[in-house]
């Protein structure tokens, strides 16, 4: 008997707008020249958030805090592709996901300044807290996601991770679950090069990581994570493709960590200044600029005016989360259960909290 | 004889022990040319090369489960995982494989590997980087469970620890990684697995601890003549020196971070009320954690015992 071929797969690249600013002229119509102006204005929000949350942590005025910068594109495009019934799944590193979804900043801030309290998300998103234990969370979302198909809701869960995360048990069994039971979920790896200070090539011996969806039975695709547009249009079509019934998919979001891992990292220990400085130059911003402009919708002066806005609006977010009164030590046993026990009974009795 | 503090202790016994016997190994996230989140590999790449201080793919499951396979062939992995709450991933390979392989192969494989990990609040984390949950390895048997609390007993528990022909996890209080300095010998000396240290002899109070609660717990025990007793080995644990200082002192407190309820402070007191009851002349008491999640930083105060709650149960047994 011959040896035959029985399965082959092919995994594709999308870019849409490349580092000049130059769109590719049979993809750009996916996306409307106020969707690209809306990409630029939520990555500047996003990206004062970020630099006064770093500011933040030197002042000692928060904690540790793991910065986003380079990663703006692969969020905020993925994140605007959901719609608010949604369900997201975020890991530590997704401050750009919450911003631009509207998750209110000053929560943020007191979240990382370590309180609890940041993470109890508002009524009208439906963001899960952050998973700190990396990639642990890829199957809650498969299960969020199954639950909408048996409860027949058109809805998407989205779940975010890293390429380090990508090395977890959880994520393979995240996504067998949503192969075998079509569940309708976006699987976004935040491929940023970086795991700490493991790099990507050390984290797998594959090629990319979309292909591993392929081995779960369904399709994988890596975008240019720097490009918003791409992302975004990948994105949308997978939570289409979600809705309608066609599955999971897996988008591997080809980006770059530009930051320390965390506030507490310090990366010139494992990687040269060189390489950093190569992918500076891809860095998001500056191809949505050049897009813009070329379309007639950027000046310095409608540039200027978005950053005062952006301004604005942390510092008064700021403020408001630094305003905000400590939390009530009973805080730490109230949550346990739905139900005090009996030991607990005591030990807020014996401290005296929340009496 | 130099001035270390803990990470540069363990740093020295890793050192040492990879000299000594070349089947000694590193693996985990980041202990490369990281040298480790707390820098507690330093150094080691550059002397012992890439294949025996390993960088491995994220993942704690992987880590600990391939460790088993490389210990029951014959290397001895010394394992990092970088924070106790990220140990649980792999609580399926220590639980299912590494605790019981002797006994399911009645002693024909075993697995002689050393899983060290940093727990406890000490250094204003997000979640999951300040867990103590000694109770839960201590609870299954075939696993051995060693907290240091100096740079002395640090070096020389992790050298018994690897030398151990069993499964050890050894528990780096990360709050005292940096905080003390202390002498410690530069040539080889090992503190023994499974014997407590008298860390203050006294006569009124026996007071039971390990680790970062270790030093909370005898700087309360100022005015107090009180017979400190550092666990250090928590499985199996030194039940001799309890009992012989409880009948010498006829009071126990018993000091830890981790939640009351289900602590391994429960063993401790189980087994002088067992043993030595009739010597008791108070109650036995213990400080601990509540019955809650550990938390961040803004509640992590009022989460581990104080000082003021330890001295108010030495003053309790004392006035009984
Ligand atoms: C299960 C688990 N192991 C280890 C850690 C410590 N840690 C935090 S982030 C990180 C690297 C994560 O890399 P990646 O998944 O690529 O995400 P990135 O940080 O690059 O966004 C590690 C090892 C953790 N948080 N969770
Ligand atoms: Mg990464």
């Amino acid at each position: 008997m011959p040896v035959s071929i029985i399965e082959k797969i092919e995994v594709k690249y999308l870019q849409i707008i490349n580092e000049k600013g130059e769109a590719d002229p049979d993809l750009i119509p996916s996306v409307s020249d106020d969707e690209i102006t809306r990409f630029f204005e939520t990555i500047i929000l996003a990206r004062t958030f970020n630099q006064r949350a770093l500011s933040l942590q030197r002042e000692g005025r928060i904690g540790t805090y793991a910065s986003i910068l380079g990663q703006e594109a692969s969020q905020i495009g993925s994140a605007l592709a959901f719609s608010d019934d949604d369900w997201l799944f975020p890991s530590f590193r997704e401050s750009g996901v919450l911003v631009a979804k509207g998750y209110p900043m000053w929560m943020l801030y007191r979240y990382w300044a370590g309180d609890e309290r940041g993470m109890k998300c508002p009524d009208n998103l439906n963001i899960f807290p952050m998973s700190v234990p990396v990639g642990t969370h890829v199957p809650h979302a498969t299960g969020a996601a199954w639950a909408m198909k048996l409860k027949g809701h058109r809805k998407a869960a989205g779940v975010y991770f890293g390429d380090g995360g990508s090395s977890k048990g959880d994520f393979h069994e995240g996504l067998n679950f949503a192969g075998v039971f079509k569940a309708p979920v976006v699987f976004l790896c935040q491929n940023n090069q970086w795991a700490i200070s493991v790099p990507r090539t050390s984290q797998t011996a594959a090629k990319t990581i979309a292909q591993k969806a392929y081995a779960h039975g369904f399709e994988g695709i890596q975008v240019d994570g720097n490009d918003a547009a791409a992302v975004y249009k990948a994105t949308k079509d997978a939570v289409e493709k979600a809705k309608s019934g066609g599955g999971p998919t897996l988008i591997e979001c080809f980006t770059y960590r530009l930051d320390d891992h965390t506030t507490s990292d310090d990366a010139s220990r494992y990687r040269s200044k060189e390489e950093v400085e190569a992918w500076r130059a891809k860095e998001p911003l500056v191809r949505l600029r050049l897009f813009l402009e070329k379309k007639g919708r950027w000046t310095k002066e409608y540039e200027a005016g978005v950053v005062k806005k952006a301004e604005e609006s942390v510092d008064s977010e700021i403020k408001k989360a630094e305003a905000f009164p400590p939390p009530d030590p009973a805080d730490l046993i109230r949550y346990t259960y739905a139900e005090l026990t009996p030991r607990q009974k005591k030990e807020l009795k014996e401290s005296g909290w929340g009496s | 004889m130099g001035k270390l503090n803990i990470v540069g202790a363990i740093n020295s016994a890793l050192s040492e022990e990879m000299e000594r016997d070349k089947d000694v190994i590193v693996i985990g996230e980041d202990v490369g040319r990281d040298g480790g989140v707390f820098r507690v590999t330093e150094g080691l790449l550059a002397k012992f090369g890439p294949e025996r201080i390993i960088d491995t793919p994220l993942s704690e499951l992987g880590i600990i489960g391939a460790a088993v396979g490389l210990a029951a062939y014959g290397m001895k992995p010394v394992a990092e995982i970088q924070f106790m709450g990220f140990l649980y991933a792999g609580l399926e390979q220590i639980f299912s494989h590494a605790a019981r392989i002797r006994s399911r192969s009645r002693g024909r494989f075993s697995v002689p590997m050393v899983i060290r990990t940093p727990y406890g609040i000490g250094i204003k984390p997000p979640e999951l980087h300040s867990e103590s949950s000694e109770a839960l390895f201590c609870h299954m048997p075939g696993i051995k469970v060693v907290v240091p609390s100096t740079p002395y007993n640090a070096k020389g528990l992790l050298k018994s620890a690897i030398r151990d022909p069993d499964t050890v996890l050894f528990m780096e209080p990360s709050r005292l990684y940096r905080a003390i300095k202390a002498d410690v010998p530069d040539g080889d000396y090992t503190v023994e697995l499974g014997k407590a240290a008298i860390h203050q002899e006294g006569k009124d109070l026996t007071v039971v601890s390990w680790g970062t609660m270790l030093h909370r717990a005898s700087e309360a025990a100022e005015g107090f003549d009180a017979e400190i007793i550092d666990l250090m080995t928590l499985k199996p644990f030194d039940e001799e020196a309890i009992l012989t200082s409880v009948k010498k002192t006829g009071r126990l407190v018993i000091v830890h971070e981790a939640p009351r309820i289900g602590g391994f402070g429960a063993e401790v007191a189980a087994l002088v009320a067992e043993e030595a009851i009739e010597y008791l002349k108070a109650p036995i008491l213990r400080v601990a954690g509540p019955e809650a999640v550990v938390p961040m930083a803004r509640l992590e105060d009022y989460y581990t015992p104080s000082l003021e709650r330890i001295k108010k149960a030495y003053e309790k047994v004392m006035q009984y």
